[in-house]
């Protein structure tokens, strides 16, 4: 997918770094809030996100260090896209193999579809090490940009 | 062979493992039907699938099912994938 449509669903607003959360729910929080600031989703998509974990247990853990944070396609969602967090100190959601976490994916679709090459892209993304500890060692939204760009353009952040 | 991949809502880590399982079995030289569903009607389709890949919290809800379960806890790592898929795919 262009670079510029993965940027534009991930939108400068939906990323921060060194965001400090005591807990996953805050950290979900703050996951949702970017999410609102962006006009990707509604408030009640925070809830809904954090309900997905209360009743669903840990399984958005999806990899060492990472959760895929989202709910259901559902009215409070205005439009496809992600946020990222980069949390200062990691937290724990009670996953066995894959925590403690410190990368937040955000994600929301109005339907099961309108993410999917995005998503792909972001697991591609994460798949490579290099892109991966790049995006661990972010400090400010512009380097999450640049990671991106660069795995989007050369495949590698080396 | 369908392969049915099990996740919370149908739309994040399901599309995952359906990325990492088609990429695993590109690697084997196998093919099958990869088919996400989300863990509401996932034991109703299991009913009709040769195997089922999730995440070991989920595996929990599908206790009993017909079809093998194995469970993946790194998405991003497509080595596991392939080595699980493998070890499975022998089996049946």
């Amino acid at each position: 997918m262009p670079v510029e449509v993965l940027l534009e669903m991930i939108p400068e607003e939906a990323i921060r770094v060194g965001v400090s959360a005591p807990d996953w729910r805050a950290a979900l929080l703050a996951c949702g809030e970017v999410m609102v600031n962006a006009g990707i989703v509604d408030p009640p998509y925070i809830d809904q996100m954090i309900a997905t974990v209360e009743e669903l247990g840990p399984y958005i853990v999806i990899a060492p260090g990472i959760a895929l944070a989202h709910a259901k396609p559902s009215p409070a969602v205005r439009r496809p896209g992600f946020s990222i967090i980069v949390l200062d100190s990691p937290v724990y959601f009670g996953h066995p193999e894959n925590d403690p976490v410190r990368l937040i994916i955000g994600l929301a679709s109005p339907d099961p579809h309108s993410h999917i090459q995005a998503l792909a892209a972001i697991a591609e993304m994460l798949s490579d090490d290099s892109c991966r500890a790049a995006l661990f060692d972010a400090t400010t939204p512009l380097d999450v940009r640049r990671v991106l760009r660069s795995f989007s353009e050369r495949g590698s952040c080396a | 062979m369908k392969i049915l991949a099990v996740c919370g809502m149908g739309l994040g880590s399901g599309l995952l493992l359906r990325m990492q399982v088609e990429k695993a079995l590109q690697r084997l030289g196998m093919h099958a039907d990869v088919t996400v569903a989300d863990i509401g009607v996932a034991r109703a389709m299991a009913q009709t699938a040769d195997l089922i890949v999730t995440t070991r919290e989920l595996a929990e809800h599908l206790q009993g099912v017909k079809p093998k379960v194995i469970t993946i806890s790194n998405f991003v790592d497509l080595e596991e994938m392939v080595r699980k898929l493998k070890e499975a795919l022998q089996e049946t």
